[in-house]
């Protein structure tokens, strides 16, 4: 049986459903994640096509699409699923392959924005919400979107200029080296 | 009741006025919370896909923390709630993981410290009752669309206490302080979430489909219980509308900002001038502060 075969040489599905903690390959099809899911109409890969490319092992085409990066991690895709596979851990798993086979991000925003976010809790503790937009900005080079907004949100409280570290902070710094180097073992 | 409080990053910038009135709310109605000392992020969206340890380990940090207080955990942002919830669910049954959040944090954890939203501790522990009698100010006529988002009901085998696709805490608590809660079909579509900052045309789409269908059903306002969830619907509204069409201008208020009104609290106390969206034209019809 050549399918079987094949089935099993498929180390990107292999390399997925042992990240993920899912069974990717349980996915018959149905288009129920991909029906409800609210960024479907801004994909040209769906949820349910993402799912059957992985099982053709399309792997360059899965993590180079911008798709993967627009998920808004809502759950509604793993809340329904018949088969109960947790489609946004999936959606997860892929954008972290991404990063790490350093592939040609289409849309590098979204990493951007989670590496602004994650630097700020590594220094502080907690977001530092005006650095982490400064950083964010300047990693995008999208200094137009928003600007108008700042102004308003320090008017009314909702940033404020100096961190509010936490006394934990340190501590913090030393979670994050230590869970780099335990996603290196992985 | 007393819990280990923990407010989560958005609460003491983006989401202040959430901050304060949950705290004025709990006060009210005999809650009593106590800051876990120095908490720390939960690492949020950006963690859960960047890195998967840390997704676990940043929220663990926290439950250790008020583990020592020999309290359960209580929380009233959507976000936090479900990673705190998750981080509970991985380690206890997932060994390998449990491990790895130990070597991380490098402190033992058995995720059994109890995670309470503020929403399931009003409704199933204080009851709606208990809510009821302390209504001082009933928010009558008033006609809300609740909006659940995405984390507080999602995925329902790790935060649920409530129906995944068809909550109801929020209706109830709206009904026992007097307001009218409409019946509509987005209560748990996703607003977009972060996506706010890296594809914000995205979120102006959704939040103009669920600001336009809250206003269809017949709500004058919305109720939220997520920081993100008021921001992308009241702070970019006006960028929804347009990019999409008009829509009568709809304030987007914490469902503890009602809830403080109706116990008698005063704008300020709940922290309504944090709105984008004035809040003005509701008080109108309950009466001024008092």
């Amino acid at each position: 049986m050549p399918d079987t075969l094949e089935w099993q040489n498929n180390t990107f599905l292999k390399e997925v459903e042992r990240r993920s903690g899912t069974p990717v390959s349980a996915c018959f099809q149905c288009h129920k994640c991909s029906t409800g899911c609210p960024i479907g109409p801004d994909m040209d890969l769906l949820s349910s096509q993402v799912m059957r490319m992985i099982h053709l092992g399309e792997e360059l085409q899965v993590l180079e699409s911008q798709d993967i990066w627009l998920c808004a991690s809502c759950e509604a895709c793993t809340t329904r699923c018949p088969m109960q596979i947790d489609i946004a851990v999936v959606m997860d798993s892929l954008r972290m392959m991404a990063v790490e086979r350093k592939v040609e991000l289409p849309n590098a925003r979204g990493e951007q924005f989670n590496r602004s976010f994650l630097q700020s809790v590594s220094r502080n503790g907690r977001v530092f919400e005006l650095g982490m937009m400064v950083a964010y900005k300047l990693r995008s080079r999208d200094f137009f979107t928003d600007a108008e907004k700042t102004g308003q949100m320090l008017a009314k409280g909702k940033l404020s200029l100096l961190p509010k570290k936490s006394g934990s902070a340190r501590a913090v710094a030393d979670v994050f080296r230590r869970a780099e180097e335990e996603e290196k073992k992985r | 009741m007393k819990y280990a409080f923990f407010p989560g990053c958005s609460l003491e910038s983006t989401g202040w006025d959430f901050d304060r009135s949950t705290r004025a709310v709990c006060r009210a109605l005999g809650i009593d919370l106590v800051d876990i000392p120095d908490w720390v992020c939960c690492g949020s969206t950006p963690a859960h896909t960047t890195n998967a340890s840390l997704s676990v380990a940043l929220p663990v940090m926290n439950l250790q923390k008020a583990k020592e207080m020999g309290l359960p955990v209580l929380t009233a942002c959507a976000s936090c709630y479900a990673r705190l919830r998750t981080a509970n669910h991985t380690v206890l049954n997932d060994p390998e993981e449990r491990g790895r959040a130990e070597r991380v944090t490098g402190k033992p954890y058995d995720g059994r410290v109890e995670v309470r939203h503020l929403l399931d501790v009003l409704v199933n522990d204080l009851g709606v009752d208990a809510v009821r009698e302390k209504v001082r100010r009933p928010l009558k006529g008033m006609k809300v669309a609740c909006y659940y988002g995405c984390l507080l009901t999602r995925p329902p085998d790790i935060v649920a206490f409530d129906n995944a696709e068809h909550p109801s805490c929020m209706d109830r608590l709206l009904t026992a302080i007097g307001a009218e809660p409409v019946e509509w079909p987005y209560k748990t579509e996703c607003c977009g979430a972060s996506l706010s900052i890296t594809r914000s045309e995205i979120v102006n789409r959704l939040s103009h489909r669920l600001l336009s269908m809250a206003r269809q059903a017949g709500a004058d306002c919305l109720a939220v219980a997520c920081p993100l969830c008021e921001s992308n619907l009241d702070l970019r509204q006006a960028d929804a509308v347009k990019a999409h069409g008009a829509i009568p201008e709809t304030p987007v208020l914490y469902v503890t900002q009602f809830l403080g009104l109706a116990l008698g609290l005063s704008s300020g106390d709940v922290g309504l001038e944090a709105l984008t969206v004035s809040a003005e034209s509701l008080l109108a019809g309950i009466g001024r502060d008092q």
